[in-house]
């Protein structure tokens, strides 16, 4: 919200500088996010008077100006001004812009120039440019006893322009009555008195009821004959515009003042435009009306308005109608001031999207007290601005306007808000706010104070205007000894897999928890999406089933960028439907292997890039470094579309337990995202990684086999389709307690070797136990070895 | 006799110094030590002496086979270190080309942060809590003393779902870490004392402001808490994290519907070359404050929709941003790039593995 200085000292006698209130504002909960002072603006301009307006000898809408700007400038002599406006004549007084000075408006300085060869020294300038309204037809006209020289500045009252934020729990602050009164019990002034005089009307008091008291509790009026509806004084548009508020008419300007003085919205009805009595109704189904900003807007029949007898006039609380609002004929009106459900405003703003000052004060709820006062200040602001004769008023229903009584304690200041403040200072604070403090501390709260629900509010009322600052420091109470640990076993897993994955090479990258809708069906594999309502485009729409596109994004990207290639990794959540309609959300990591794994050297000549076995690499790796019980891992299929089917593999913790998949993508993939060259991937599911039983500290007794073991190679003919993995188990079962590994060290078929046929070469190592082996020993495992292996169709090779 | 001995010794010796290579050497040692050498068969005839004349002979030949034994041994030991500088002057390698590259992985700035906020406030006894991301209305508003009319809930700028759960509530986005509040405090009861870090989400996208984004929640609910201990929570752990024993904080009163009293806190700051450093008044000159918190003592309605009696507890509650944290100790300045995945940045913003955040070492990880 923005006020002047000067338009709060109408209501707040106060010698403080414009720092002061400023700091006094933040200080209290007001927050200054802005404080703007126009005469900087103005600086350079002045008033000053036409003394000549001749033709131009070379342009047909220019005139030459003579113009008489003070004693102080050009010797007290006029200076030459060529002007455009139609308005420039001869004995008339506007504002000149010297050269050196900035125009508001377009942020041009002005120089001294030549217009087609005339020498001006300056500008006459428009209202418009100097950012005081929206007109520019011609030059500004000041009235024949502006003082030629003065700086525009001062004799336009230029005053310095707060912007505060007022937070949605202070409507009564919405005003700039409830600033002052806020910053008085701070200390920083008084409040003046205010002196509404009663208008006592004469005349019929209008014909007007509530149907709907629920939406409208209350609702008064009377009508103001024989207004004259021209542009309001000069003091109230100066006040409008410090407040950002256009000035449009004296009686819409009227309703403005009183909304932003007091925080208390109205609304004028044309009375020429109304028929027959106007009511506080809900809205039919599918009635409309067209308001005030000229939308025609569609309503039910939960929606309170305010209508006559042939049509809606005003969307209650919200926007006055389009058809009965005030115009430059109107000459009799109705004046409204009524009190809305602020439930009920909010619903029915969000349901037509209409956001409007009134609508913001009646949401946050307005003070229920403050009709008749409010009536009788917008009477007397029309009257003295418009003319006419006000009549008497009707007073429709009741604003509920009891005082609600909040038990107080005030030792709770200091149990809650950790400040001591003396009794006596406590109830002056709430005093001042106009709280009605009883000798037993039961506290009676102004109506207009919504916001105050119990006694914690009134700690923070006296707190506020106490001053937070003085707030000291305690110190927690501290756990004896030294901290406990706290991370849970998720939460160590996975800051152990992270520095684990970036001292591997990998980079960790954090991408958007939303896709494209059709990214994401391509990665749920069946799983219903949670697809948003309102996104913020079509890209992040909805909840990624897998890490890996945010991931080949971010490498395609890369790539673009010219990166050879990218090491890419995430450790984030994945989201699924869990029950009861709630989420699923899964710890995840994910590896994306993109590009060139090595670039071309002069050791190994061409480029590298990843293959599959790559991303084994970091599966198996990652999967121990999260606990995982690696050696028991079975490398399956049923790896999902998105991966090259005959280059990936799940792994396995029994059958259904899969706790990652890794492997190439499928060119499909790629191409989906547009990676030029192969990329690999892993994606590991944190939450299948069985837990840890019984770790304790120590390790398990060392106890080194007393004797060295042997190895033997062999190597055997097996179907070209048999996994490598099927065979080393087989060997490995041969002799589970002499075999102790069984590793491939090489695979080959072609030459030589039988068609459907390929050689794999196992070596095997033997671990005697008490005694080394005998050589029939060594002769039976070997037999054992081919045996087992001969089971999965592999023989000997001769 | 032994004067023609000593010539052929002589002899031997001269050729095996001509020697150029071990071949010619073993062919020395073939032609006197070997079975058929002649030294060999000097040593022989030993066996035919009588006593007296072996035990004149005896020493002399061996002498003799000793002598040369050793100059063959010399020669040959000599000629093979000659010929190993060769082969190593023909082995030398061109040192300035490079070794094969090792890739040099990093760690996210946000997760190098919540690393760092993890081992604070485990020294002060708060425990890391989580909640989801997608939170339902009564979580994420209700409970938190946000009924669905309040003008509180538009201003968060949420994403909904049109889904709802089986109890009715709205599916939605967490728009704070808030909801962690309230699912901490049924299931862990109090006295408690949590942060919740991790992804929340607002409809909103502009250079400083991007639709996903990391907070982190604090809550302490105990007896006898009040906004004393507020202040000093904040102000140690922002020391402690910016390493800097000059952190000003300036609380200012504020409205969050979850809180009561509600206090934003300010905190001051001091340009250095360009640069905001914290540190020092916000009132000093060259200095400013910034804005950096929301926090507040929780609210008794919030308490009472926790399950738990507000005449019996209390506490307090802050929220801050995790990115922003980051930026301001670390020096991004821009949140976008956070969020992108680009190696260039991931390499210059991001930390060794190593950097793993201790008490001990410091928390934070220097240039």
């Amino acid at each position: 919200m923005k006020f002047s200085l000067e338009w709060l000292r109408y209501f707040l006698d106060t010698d403080a500088s414009v720092q002061e209130i400023a700091g006094a504002l933040n200080r209290i909960g007001h927050e200054v996010e802005g404080i703007e002072d126009p005469a900087d603006k103005l600086a350079g301009f002045r008033v000053a008077k036409v003394l000549i307006a001749a033709p131009h000898p070379d342009a047909d809408k220019l005139q030459v100006l003579s113009v008489d700007t003070g004693a102080d400038i050009n010797g007290g002599d006029p200076l030459t001004v060529v002007c455009g406006a139609p308005n420039a004549r001869a004995g008339m007084k506007g504002v000149l812009g010297l050269p050196g000075a900035v125009v508001p408006a377009n942020g041009m300085e002005l120089r001294k120039s030549a217009i087609r060869g005339v020498e001006s020294n300056g500008m006459m300038c428009s209202v418009r440019e100097l950012e005081l309204g929206d007109e520019h037809d011609g030059i500004i006209e000041l009235p024949e006893d502006a003082p030629v020289g003065t700086a525009f500045a001062d004799y336009s009252d230029a005053s310095p322009v707060f912007d505060v934020a007022i937070t949605p729990n202070r409507p009564d602050c919405m005003g700039v009555l409830g600033i002052a009164r806020d910053l008085a019990a701070s200390g920083l002034g008084t409040l003046k008195p205010l002196t509404t005089e009663a208008v006592e009307g004469a005349g019929a008091a209008p014909d007007i009821r509530i149907e709907d008291d629920q939406g409208c509790p209350a609702f008064y009026a009377r009508v103001v004959r024989g207004v004259t509806n021209k542009a309001s004084p000069g003091w109230m548009q100066r006040r409008l515009n410090a407040a950002g508020q256009r000035p449009i008419s004296a009686l819409v300007d009227c309703t403005n003042y009183l909304m932003l003085a007091f925080g208390r919205p109205a609304h004028v009805y044309d009375l020429a435009k109304l028929s027959g009595a106007l009511v506080a109704r809900k809205a039919s189904e599918g009635e409309t009306i067209e308001a005030l900003n000229e939308k025609a807007y569609t309503l039910d029949s939960t929606m309170t308005v305010i209508a006559d007898e042939t049509q809606v006039h005003d969307i209650g609380g919200i926007m006055g109608g389009e058809h009965s609002g005030a115009s430059e004929g109107t000459t009799d009106v109705l004046l409204e001031i009524a009190y809305f459900d602020p439930e009920a405003i909010g619903v029915t703003g969000r349901k037509l999207g209409i956001a409007s000052d009134a609508r913001t004060r009646f949401e946050r709820g307005v003070d229920p007290a403050f009709l008749d006062e409010g009536l009788a200040i917008l009477t007397d602001l029309i009257v003295k601005t418009c003319g006419g004769t006000p009549g008497a008023v009707t007073r429709a229903g009741e604003p509920p306007v009891e005082r609600k009584i909040v038990a107080f304690d005030p030792a709770l200041t200091e149990s809650l808000g950790g400040v001591e403040v003396a009794d006596s200072e406590q109830r002056r604070i709430l005093e001042a706010l106009d709280f009605e403090v009883g000798a037993d501390w039961q506290v009676a709260c102004p109506p207009r104070r919504h916001d105050i629900e119990g006694p914690a509010d009134l700690v923070e009322e006296i707190v506020r205007i106490y001053g937070l600052d003085k707030v000291e420091s305690v110190p927690l109470p501290r756990m004896e000894g030294v901290a406990k640990p706290t991370a849970s076993p998720l939460q160590l897993a996975e800051r152990k897999l992270r520095r684990a994955a970036a001292a591997r090479g990998l980079n960790e990258a954090v991408t958007w928890s939303f896709l494209p809708v059709e990214e994401a069906e391509h990665f749920a594999d069946g799983a219903e999406l949670w697809v948003l309502d309102n996104p913020i485009s079509e890209d992040m729409k909805a909840m990624r089933p897998s890490l890996l596109p945010g991931l080949l994004t971010a490498a395609k990207r890369n790539a673009d960028r010219g990166a050879d290639g990218s090491r890419l990794f995430e450790i984030g959540r994945r989201y699924f439907r869990g029950s009861n309609g709630a989420s699923d959300e899964k710890p995840t990591l994910a590896v994306v292997l993109a590009g060139q794994k090595t670039a071309r050297g002069w050791a190994d000549g061409k480029a590298q890039g990843f293959d599959a076995y790559d991303a084994k690499a970091e599966a198996m790796a990652l999967l121990e470094a999260a606990g995982a019980p690696v050696d028991n891992l079975m490398v399956m299929g049923d790896v999902g579309a998105q991966f090259h089917p005959g280059q990936s593999a799940t792994l396995r913790l029994g059958p259904k337990n899969v706790l990652a998949r890794f492997g190439a993508l499928h060119p499909a993939t790629l191409k989906a995202f547009d990676l030029g060259g192969p990329a690999v991937a892993v994606e590991i599911y944190l939450d299948a990684i069985p837990a840890k039983k019984n770790a304790s500290f120590a390790r398990p007794a060392y106890a080194p086999p007393a004797l060295q073991a042997i190895t033997r190679d062999f190597a055997f003919l097996v179907p070209v389709d048999l996994a490598a993995g099927d065979l080393v188990r087989a060997v490995r079962g041969a002799d589970k307690q002499a075999v102790t590994d069984a590793r491939v060290f090489d695979v080959f078929a072609g030459a030589g070797v039988p068609e459907g046929r390929k050689s794999v070469a196992v070596e095997v190592t033997l671990q005697p136990g008490e005694k080394s082996f005998t050589d029939a020993e060594i002769k039976a495992l070997s037999d054992r070895i081919v045996a087992a292996a001969a089971k999965q169709g592999a023989e000997l090779r001769g | 006799m032994s004067t023609e001995q000593d010539q052929k010794v002589t002899e031997t010796l001269e050729s095996l110094h001509r020697a150029d290579n071990t071949d010619a050497v073993e062919a020395i040692r073939i032609e006197t030590l070997g079975k058929q050498g002649w030294i060999s068969q000097l040593m022989k005839t030993l066996g035919k002496m009588s006593p007296e004349e072996r035990q004149v002979e005896g020493p002399r030949i061996q002498g003799i086979r000793a002598r040369v034994a050793e100059a063959i041994e010399d020669r040959k030991a000599a000629l093979e270190a000659e010929e190993l500088e060769r082969r190593l002057a023909s082995e030398t390698l061109d040192l300035t080309l490079p070794a094969p590259a090792q890739p040099k992985g990093s760690v996210h700035p946000v997760s190098q942060v919540m690393d760092e906020l993890a081992e604070i406030f485990a020294d002060l006894g708060f425990s890391v809590a989580t909640g989801p991301e997608i939170e339902d209305d009564w979580h994420n508003f209700t409970a938190l003393n946000m009924a669905e009319t309040h003008p509180a809930r538009a201003m968060h700028d949420t994403f909904y779902f049109p889904d709802s759960d089986s109890d009715g509530r709205r599916m939605l986005l967490r728009t704070h870490t808030s909801p962690v509040q309230i699912r901490s405090l049924v299931e862990r009861g109090a006295p408690i004392r949590i942060i919740a870090p991790g992804r929340v989400y607002r409809s909103d996208s502009d250079a400083t402001h991007t639709p996903m984004f990391h907070q982190v929640e604090g809550l302490v609910i105990d007896k006898g808490i009040h906004l004393g201990h507020l202040k000093w929570t904040l102000e140690t752990f922002l020391q402690a994290f910016f390493e800097r024993d000059d952190i000003v904080l300036r609380l200012r009163p504020s409205y969050f519907p979850f809180t009561e009293p509600s206090v934003e806190v300010d905190v001051g700051w001091k340009d250095e070359k360009g640069r905001k450093v914290l540190g020092g008044d916000g009132d000093a000159p060259g200095h400013g404050w910034m804005e950096l918190l929301g926090s507040g003592m929780v609210n008794a309605r919030v308490i009472e929709f926790a399950g738990l009696d507000p005449k019996e507890w209390q506490g307090f509650a802050w929220g801050l941003g995790v990115d922003r944290l980051a930026m301001l100790k670390y020096g991004m300045d821009d949140l976008r790039a956070f969020f992108d995945g680009d190696n260039r940045w991931l390499s210059h913003y991001g930390f060794s593995p190593f950097d793993q955040p201790t008490l001990s070492a410091g928390v934070g990880a220097k240039a």
